[in-house]
């Protein structure tokens, strides 16, 4: 469904992509874990065209991503984002922000969306902060409002940029909490994250990638348990034993 | 103070004429700058290079000249270009084009106030340039932008007086013609400052309420 072959990126001189070449299967969870400054984000935000790339070619049922062009727009309907920071609109209130984008993109019949906007705030537990605005909202919360902004596109895949980084962290569980339900649901994910618990229970597949490279990739419990190469082993060591 | 009072009684009609042309001055001209300061302002943050630094160099043009030589060109020289203008309209129009610079620099201050993480996401959710400006930078740039452009408004209905120097008889220049007339200098001069005074202290008022809104947030 998302397919990269051989994508390059660089930032000036530094080049941050060094050739990524994968893909995603409709329905799968992929996780991509990696030292900051690895180029994970990257590889999300060139995916949905919020960054340009230099060379290779990405695409998303078969469609070319070219973050210059009309198709964008279809594209960036079809494969909804998530971010660290949340990025919700704080002048708008919680159901605002979740219609915002049928409501004035797709431009879907008001009551409609409304009724289903109310449905997915209920899904991320909630309902009753409908009219409350983003501000008002601990992080967690703020991020499960993001999440529902997300489906309520009806996108075919959704892309979570370090989801759990900027959250405290007794607020993680709820937001993973609703990813997991995604996942179960079907979901096609690609999910950037520090959280390998998470990786390794809900994920598919994982990609370890350092230096712009996909070092090493596989079966989520397989690369996680038996890592074969040693940046992996060591990466994870320190993820995991960090004393 | 007797003699103030009495005069102000005779003069106060005619001030009142001078009034309502300052009022229609500064609010023509408020209306013009806002629109093209909103202009120049988002051909400067279009992206597209061409738009961005032709709005640059216009509004260093603008800000180069002074309001009473812009004045001055548009009453004076463009009849012979052609183009004849009744006082008022040059005036609004000299105005509104001298102002539009500040308005502009002050919109464009505001817009690149916005956070980057709120055009991505509106980018995320398919919006273009114009539904990301009008749906989620603009509605949170205008709360930034309020509190200078109510001192924009305030400066405006100053600098209206210069439009006596095309003959706009707002109230400085019905002041000055009383004043030449009567030679009660003290009495005319110190009505026209309290009533420029009144007209801005609503305003006045009006930026704290935006400066206490903004701060809040």
């Amino acid at each position: 469904m998302i397919e990269l072959t051989d994508v390059h990126k660089s930032f000036g001189k530094v080049e941050v992509l060094k050739g990524i070449t994968a893909n995603v299967e409709k329905g799968e969870v992929v996780c991509i874990i990696g030292p900051s400054g690895s180029g994970k984000s990257t590889i999300l935000r060139c995916i949905n065209g919020l960054e340009s790339y230099d060379r290779g070619e990405i695409s998303v049922e078969g469609l070319k991503v070219d973050r210059d062009a009309p198709s964008i727009v279809k594209i960036r309907t079809q494969v909804s984002m998530v971010f660290q920071r949340f990025n919700l609109f704080p002048h708008r209130s919680v159901l605002e922000n979740v219609v915002e984008g049928p409501l004035f993109v797709k431009k879907e019949p008001r009551a409609q969306v409304l009724e289903r906007g109310r449905a997915l705030l209920a899904q991320v537990g909630l309902a009753e902060k409908a009219d409350a605005h983003p501000p008002q909202l601990s992080g967690g919360q703020q991020q499960r409002v993001a999440i529902a902004r997300a489906l309520a596109m009806q996108p075919k895949a959704i892309l979570f940029d370090e989801p759990t980084s900027a959250l405290d962290p007794e607020l993680v569980g709820d937001v993973l909490g609703v990813m997991r339900k995604l996942a179960d649901d079907g979901m096609t994910m690609v999910v950037v994250t520090h959280e390998m618990g998470f990786a390794r229970d809900v994920a598919d597949r994982v990609l370890f990638i350092d230096g712009g490279v996909i070092v090493e990739q596989g079966p989520a419990k397989a690369l996680l348990n038996q890592p074969r190469h040693p940046r992996t082993q060591d990466f994870l060591r320190r993820v995991l034993h960090p004393l | 103070m007797k003699g103030f009072w009495r005069d102000a009684a005779e003069f106060f009609p005619i001030l009142m004429n001078g009034v309502a042309l300052t009022i229609v001055v500064t609010i023509g001209s408020l209306l013009l700058s806002t629109v093209l300061g909103l202009i120049w302002a988002m051909m400067r943050v279009s992206g597209i290079r061409v738009l961005s630094m032709l709005s640059a160099g216009l509004i260093n043009v603008i800000r180069g000249i002074p309001i009473i030589v812009l004045l001055f060109y548009l009453y004076f020289v463009m009849p012979d270009l052609g183009v004849t203008l009744t006082a008022l309209q040059a005036a609004i129009l000299g105005l509104g084009i001298a102002y539009s610079a500040y308005q502009a620099e002050n919109f464009r201050a505001g817009i690149e106030a916005i956070d980057r993480g709120q055009i991505e996401a509106a980018q995320s959710i398919g919006m273009g340039w114009w539904l990301t400006m009008r749906r989620v930078v603009l509605p949170q740039a205008v709360r930034i932008v309020l509190p200078p452009y109510g001192n924009v408004m305030i400066m405006m209905l100053k600098d209206s007086s210069q439009a006596s120097t095309i003959t706009v008889a707002e109230l400085a220049l019905q002041g000055k013609l009383i004043a030449s007339s009567t030679f009660k200098n003290t009495s005319v001069f110190t009505l026209v400052a309290l009533m420029y005074l009144t007209m801005s202290i609503p305003l006045i008022l009006l930026v704290r309420h935006f400066e206490k809104r903004a701060g809040k947030k």
